[in-house]
């Protein structure tokens, strides 16, 4: 399909402006003077809207495709979530800054401070922040409300531990906030190696960071044990909240020991993943590490109205860590999505999801390796290595799946785990949608003993067949013209 | 089964799944939980309709007040908006997709944010750009750590008079590392030229500005990144993204990054998020970009089609040696940001430019005729100026919001002596009798 830019025509526009109700002012001086606007495309709106709703439809999405993209929670983004985020889409936050200015954002505040009292029951922490906007900016946030509590402790500590199946943004947060990262092996058992665990850790580990259930969709047996053992070291326990939706109802990171956890707004409370984003990765903490949260809070005053604290109001807090409030638009939705299902709904939607996912896992373990054969959470990691031995792997399956109108499961993650496909149906898929899944997954690994080259060659059905990608990062052609 | 949660399986599928997994009960799927660690508490309401839930939102936002004229900024703005933009990124193919690890099945978004990187470096003057960050504050930090790691020093130098909330997310982000920063302090609104010259050593990163700065002053900084450049040091700059369509390009004037905040490219206000932030650079610093990169190639026929690429920088593949922990970016939004570009095209967004300027030159000539008030930067600014008043700012906001004025933001929070001075933003959306009433109001005020 031609690039927008090759389909501009000199003279061309789309939008109309007002008229000018203002004298034109003198030019600004010459330095400064932009000498030719930008080459922006000159198109009609009609072209514009052909071009844009053309390209959407090269895409494989939640309302078109079955999603199981594990570790990634692709379930339906209800409509009703969307109208109502509009109703503050004309709310400036700059205006609760403003002296006296929060008298006229209650609605937004009051939004806001509901939703972090939902998730922290919801999460068994004492207190929620909302301001982290990904989940990797949760995680770095958490970290730094760790780095402040040892520092105020007079603790200056080292090292964040990591298990070899946790999310790559897990060490990549840690490294960047300083710590050096420790990486601990899985044990057969499918869990963080527990004697392994223990002779890594010592009086210098600041944290160690679990995902619960973990990335092989397993609830970690000795999950409880780790905690206490960190904590016996002086250290706190990071829980990443990226499977939050398996467990809902069932078990709260708060009750099991957690002391730091984020949450992915965009996987568990059901707002739109956006093409990669905007998220919204949440914080909840324990008493402890409250002072540190970052800024600007909000506060419920005396009289029942809201009110915002500052760096002022909050000497020990590690501060602002965005511009505003984070992505209040996604916050809505959360907040309306929470509201629609009630107590009732988010502990039927982890019921679901880990049914929905043991189904898949019962039907296909005969057909495709299970390095761990348990009962699962809401994902289930196999291998294709039995696929391997006819020299298929599992991006050949991923690609196969496409052209039976699949978005394919997360492929090559955890990293413990060879040929890994990890998929996560979640609850809002029917059993037809997954037999479905289910036949084209068994006749991929048929397809692998009889004929791996179909494989392949697949996907034939898009408009573009396996793309180059070593030519696209050998040539870094990023920008068009 | 509840009507609510979007479950569609009926008992008779969940009886014929149960029967499958070789199981009773759903239950039983939860016994590798300890007992001990089953949930204490889940006090939360029971659900409701979408009716009853639009009622009770529509409740909650009506506690906001929304008839207000805003004059302020800070980061954020009062655009327009054409309905072209909502429409477009609302194709839930955008939506409700996810990261593109698929290119395949994704080329939408991919050939999108390809377009996306395209049109930013037209508007920044630069090589290179990222397929979004988190906003303009994080997109900041994320400048400083390239510069830190591309020039392997310790130190950045920013200005004073860059947006203070951005300064603090760089302190922020910057404080658990060995990291010297150095704030110019900034003398009314200006650079202080000879204290930042003083400042910038060969221990030195970044040279981090903003332009226009908090205060609405437009500077050509290009002895900046001279001076920078002589160091070893790199000039990175945020940018209006808007202003883009009037004034010189930071690619022009020698920056090396070049960020910003997206919000006012087609996202609505929206309590202020979420909006995108841009992270631009030269080719040759592309290896050091945090995020998603798209990249032009081709598929087995020889077809053009595009890949998310470099992603042996990314935390997916490096972990803890990636350039940045970031993965969900704001996507959707830098999309919004495309089709709002597209849809003002070449001429439209020089055209938006110039009336952004002349509404703000004429602001400031009304309210340089209201005694005792005088503009802080007479000179070159956009949308933006700071005004100096004959008494507290702060008091005289508060007053204007009970008028329906959002008068612009105080400075005295972060530049205790300039609590008499506030900077006012004016859109093309401000009309000339808005801006006269507001003027009429300030007279009044500082009787």
């Amino acid at each position: 399909m031609q690039m927008i830019f090759e389909k501009s025509r000199p003279g061309r526009r789309g939008t109309r402006l007002p008229v000018s109700d203002v004298p034109p002012a003198p030019l600004l001086p010459e330095n400064l003077l932009r000498k030719k606007a930008p080459p922006l495309p000159e198109v009609s709106e009609l072209d514009m809207v052909r071009h844009f709703t053309n390209l959407s439809r090269r895409n494989f999405s939640v309302d078109t495709n079955f999603y199981p993209l594990g570790s990634c929670t692709m379930k339906y983004n209800p409509k009703a979530l969307e109208n109502v985020a509009g109703l503050f889409a004309d709310s400036h936050p700059m205006t609760a800054l403003l002296p006296g200015g929060d008298a006229y954002t209650q609605g937004s505040l009051e939004l806001l401070h509901e939703l972090c009292k939902l998730l922290a029951e919801i999460t068994g922490m004492a207190e929620v922040c909302t301001l982290p906007m990904a989940g990797a900016h949760g995680e770095m946030t958490g970290i730094m409300l760790i780095a402040a509590y040892h520092k105020a402790q007079g603790n200056k500590k080292k090292y964040v531990i990591v298990p070899d199946s946790s999310h790559g943004t897990n060490p990549a947060s840690a490294a960047m906030m300083g710590y050096e990262i420790i990486t601990v092996p899985t044990a057969p058992y499918g869990d963080m190696d527990l004697d392994l665990f223990k002779a890594a850790m010592n009086e210098e580990v600041a944290a160690v960071m679990m995902t619960c259930p973990n990335t092989l969709g397993l609830f970690n047996p000795h999950i409880a044990e780790i905690c206490d053992i960190a904590h016996e070291h002086g250290a706190l326990v990071y829980y990443d909240g990226a499977n939050l939706n398996a467990i809902m109802g069932r078990v709260r990171p708060g009750d099991i020991g957690f002391d730091v956890i984020h949450l992915n707004l965009h996987k568990t409370f059901a707002t739109p993943h956006g093409g990669g984003g905007p998220g919204s990765g949440p914080v909840g903490v324990k008493r402890a590490l409250i002072p540190f949260l970052p800024t600007p809070r909000i506060a419920l005053r005396a009289k029942g109205t809201y009110g915002l604290q500052t760096n002022r109001d909050l000497p020990y807090s590690i501060g602002r860590i965005g511009s505003f409030f984070g992505n209040f638009g996604v916050m809505v939705r959360a907040y309306a999505y929470i509201t629609m299902l009630g107590r009732e709904g988010l502990i039927e939607v982890s019921d679901q999801a880990v049914l929905n996912a043991n189904y898949i896992l019962a039907r296909l373990k005969s057909h495709y390796d299970l390095p761990y054969d348990q009962t699962c959470m809401h994902e289930c990691v196999f291998s294709a290595s039995r696929q391997l031995k006819h020299g298929v792997h599992a991006i050949d399956i991923a690609k196969y799946l496409i052209d039976k109108g699949f978005h394919p499961p997360t492929v090559y993650f955890p990293l413990n785990v060879k040929e890994a496909i990890m998929i996560e149906p979640t609850e809002t898929e029917s059993k037809e949608t997954m037999d479905s899944f289910i036949e084209a997954m068994i006749e991929a690994a048929e397809t692998a003993e009889r004929n791996p080259e179909e494989l392949r060659q697949a996907p034939l059905t898009m408009p573009v067949s396996r793309l180059d990608e070593t030519k696209a990062a050998r040539e870094q052609n990023v920008c068009f013209g | 089964m509840s009507n609510t949660s979007y479950c569609p399986n009926t008992p008779e599928d969940i009886r014929e799944m149960l029967a499958a997994i070789g199981v009773a009960s759903v239950d039983e799927l939860f016994a590798t939980i300890p007992a001990a660690l089953r949930t204490r508490s889940f006090y939360l309401p029971p659900g409701m309709s979408e009716f009853e839930l639009t009622r009770h939102l529509e409740e909650m936002a009506g506690r906001n007040n929304r008839s207000i004229t805003n004059f302020i900024g800070g980061g954020y703005y009062d655009h327009l908006i054409p309905s072209v933009v909502d429409h477009l990124s609302g194709r839930a193919e955008f939506y409700t997709a996810y990261t593109p690890y698929q290119p395949e099945c994704s080329q939408g978004t991919l050939q999108a944010l390809f377009e996306y990187q395209t049109a930013i470096c037209r508007l920044t003057g630069m090589e290179a750009a990222n397929a979004s960050l988190y906003d303009g504050a994080t997109a900041m930090a994320e400048a400083a750590m390239m510069a830190l790691r591309i020039t392997g020093r310790e130190k950045v130098v920013i200005d004073g008079a860059v947006n203070p909330f951005y300064r603090q997310v760089v302190k922020t982000y910057l404080a658990n590392l060995a990291v010297e920063i150095v704030e110019i302090p900034t003398r009314e609104g200006v650079i202080d030229r000879p204290l930042l010259t003083a400042a910038v050593d060969d221990r030195t990163a970044a040279v981090i500005v903003q332009n226009p700065n908090f205060f609405g002053s437009l500077d050509d900084f290009r002895d900046l990144a001279e001076l920078a450049h002589a160091k070893g040091a790199l000039l990175a700059a945020s940018v209006y993204p808007i202003s883009l369509g009037l004034v010189t390009s930071p690619g022009e004037m020698g920056a090396d990054i070049v960020t910003g905040d997206g919000q006012s490219l087609g996202n609505p206000l929206s309590f202020g998020g979420p909006s995108f932030g841009f992270i631009a650079t030269n080719k040759k610093f592309i290896r050091n970009l945090p995020g998603r990169i798209i990249g032009e190639t081709v598929d087995r026929e020889g077809r053009r089609g595009f890949v998310l690429t470099l992603q042996a920088r990314e935390q997916h593949i490096k972990r803890h040696k990636a350039t940045s922990n970031i993965c969900s970016n704001q996507s959707l939004c830098a999309l919004r940001g495309l089709i709002y570009l597209v849809s003002l095209g070449r001429e439209g967004f020089a055209e938006l430019a110039r009336l952004n300027y002349d509404k703000a030159e004429y602001a400031k000539s009304v309210f340089a005729n209201i005694p005792g008030v005088t503009i802080l930067n007479p000179g070159t600014t956009f949308n933006e100026f700071t005004l100096a008043l004959p008494k507290d700012a702060g008091p005289v906001v508060e007053k204007l919001l009970t008028k329906k004025v959002a008068a612009g933001v105080p400075l005295g929070e972060w530049y205790p002596e300039m609590a008499h001075c506030l900077t006012i933003t004016v859109t093309e959306k401000r009309t000339k009798a808005e801006i006269d009433q507001y003027a009429h109001k300030m007279e009044w005020q500082c009787k």
